[in-house]
């Protein structure tokens, strides 16, 4: 099998990596990298616990080729905080009880994120869809919800 | 390789042609192993599945023009094949006078996804259930494709085949996808019913436009396309002679949803049997006709 030698930012870090044709994004992260927050729920595009964010943009890492960052600015979960000071969206998620098992977590923070970003103060119909693809098994979504609420009334921080 | 739960993808080899020339000629040089590639949200899942095995996935998103949005006032739309649905969503040109691909866009699983999957790759991957493809088919949309012996345009309505099946040849590239200006005063809307928004392709879809022509008989002419109820995308055209024919009534539309739902042959499958998708085709057209009527005045 072919590899390519790719140039990634990640977690504003750059990398030389040497990848398969078939490695996904998100087993370059997990496996080669050990950056672990990143989570692998079913490997289909389905639960969103892989979502990262590619060019700024969120994607689910399992859907990408690692093959095709070639050039690319990566944040995963591991990448939010700066300077010891947690992004707004991990401290309200933390405020609002927004964490059970912590699987999702991960893929949650970035997709809030994400939203944040492109839309600083959302309304509650535009939280629901922006978190459409990040399934939680374990808290109803309801401080989830409250949660990305929070974090846009909070000081804005830059990713 | 990996202790995953779920399947890693198969081997094969990545390939990334610098011109639209060496892509196609690399296709169709390997015609029954090479398959070209956008978003990937359809190749990867058929290929950790198990149904595609090729030993080339050619990436044609980054060859030049291919990430082009373009709007003109004289002819319309032309959105570029690795234009992502998100970038379609929130473009204010579309928003303006594509509306209805707008909410075509925003009915595909998640924003996460949306920023990977393409129109060109709902198109190409020719499910019947594909939920932009009825907006594209009622807005004329117009392939742009590029292959070995140069470049050709074609009719989207022409392009279906069978499920998964479409005129392209080996080496062709669709590079982009053309909408003539919509007509001054028209609407459109998509009624999609699933189970739940993520990852649920349509029980059944229904795409309904309309607007105002005078030179049909009633004033109107209606376009109606629908999602997993036949092997191809369909559109019925008993719809739209009826409804260009009888003068727009409550009872014009009942009559053309009966026409519709006789039109189509669904099939029994785990998301619904083919006798409750007739009844729903009758009921969410007539529910997707009257609201664009209604908008049309
Ligand atoms: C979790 C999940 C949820 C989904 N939900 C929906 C949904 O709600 N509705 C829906 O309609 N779909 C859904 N899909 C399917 C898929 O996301 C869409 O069909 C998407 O539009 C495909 O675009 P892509 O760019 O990723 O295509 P790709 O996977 O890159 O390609 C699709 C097909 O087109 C061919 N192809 C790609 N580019 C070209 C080209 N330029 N020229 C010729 N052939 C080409 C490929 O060989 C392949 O056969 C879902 C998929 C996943 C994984
Ligand atoms: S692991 Fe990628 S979406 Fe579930
Ligand atoms: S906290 Fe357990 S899946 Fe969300």
């Amino acid at each position: 099998m072919a590899f390519h030698k790719i140039n990634v930012t990640v977690n504003h870090e750059p990398e030389q990596m040497v990848v398969p044709s078939n490695m996904t994004l998100m087993q370059m992260l997990r496996e080669s990298l050990a950056l672990t927050g990143t989570k692998n729920g079913c490997s289909a595009g389905e639960c969103g616990a892989c979502t990262v964010l590619l060019n700024g943009e969120p994607v689910n890492s399992c859907m990408v080729l690692a093959a095709e960052c070639d050039g690319a600015n990566i944040i995963t979960v591991e990448g939010l905080a700066r300077d010891k000071q947690l992004d707004p969206v991990q401290d309200a998620l933390i405020q609002a009880g927004g964490v059970q098992c912590g699987f999702c977590t991960p893929g949650i923070l970035i997709s809030s994120r994400a939203l944040l970003n492109r839309n600083p103060s959302p309304t509650e119909e535009e939280i629901r869809e922006a978190l459409v693809g990040n399934l939680c098994r374990c808290t109803g979504y309801v401080r989830i919800i409250e949660s990305v609420k929070k974090a846009a009334d909070m000081k804005p921080h830059q990713t | 390789m990996t202790s995953d739960t779920h399947p890693a993808l198969p081997e094969f080899e990545y390939v990334q042609p610098q011109t639209l020339n060496e892509a196609s000629e690399f296709l169709s040089n390997h015609a029954n192993e090479a398959r070209p590639f956008l978003g990937g949200t359809d190749v990867f899942v058929r290929m950790r599945d198990g149904f595609l095995s090729p030993k080339y996935l050619v990436d044609v998103k980054n060859l030049s023009g291919m990430s082009l949005l373009t709007f003109d006032p004289q002819s319309g739309l032309t959105v570029g094949a690795a234009v992502n649905m998100n970038r379609i969503i929130a473009s204010p040109e579309v928003q303006a006078h594509y509306p209805l691909l707008v909410k075509a866009c925003r009915s595909v699983a998640s924003y996460q996804l949306r920023t990977r999957a393409t129109i060109i790759g709902n198109i190409c991957n020719a499910s019947p259930a594909g939920d932009v493809i009825g907006a594209c088919l009622v807005l004329g949309g117009i392939l742009h494709i590029h292959g070995i012996n140069g470049s050709h345009e074609e009719n989207l309505s022409a392009f279906f085949l069978g499920p998964g099946k479409t005129t392209l040849e080996p080496g062709d590239i669709v590079t982009a996808i053309h909408f003539p200006l919509p007509p001054q005063k028209c609407s459109g809307t998509y009624i999609k019913l699933g189970r739940n928004q993520l990852s649920d392709l349509s029980i059944v879809g229904v795409t309904a436009f309309g607007y105002k022509e005078p030179t049909c008989a009633s004033g109107y002419r209606f376009r109606l396309a629908l999602a997993s109820v036949a092997p191809l995308p369909l559109m019925p055209t008993e719809v739209e002679t009826h409804l260009a024919e009888h003068p727009i009534s409550a009872e014009a539309i009942h009559e053309a949803a009966r026409l519709a739902s006789e039109a189509c042959t669904p099939i029994d499958d785990v998301r619904g049997s083919a006798r409750y998708r007739k009844e729903m085709v009758r009921n969410l057209s007539e529910k997707a006709l009257t609201e664009v009527w209604k908008k049309l005045g």
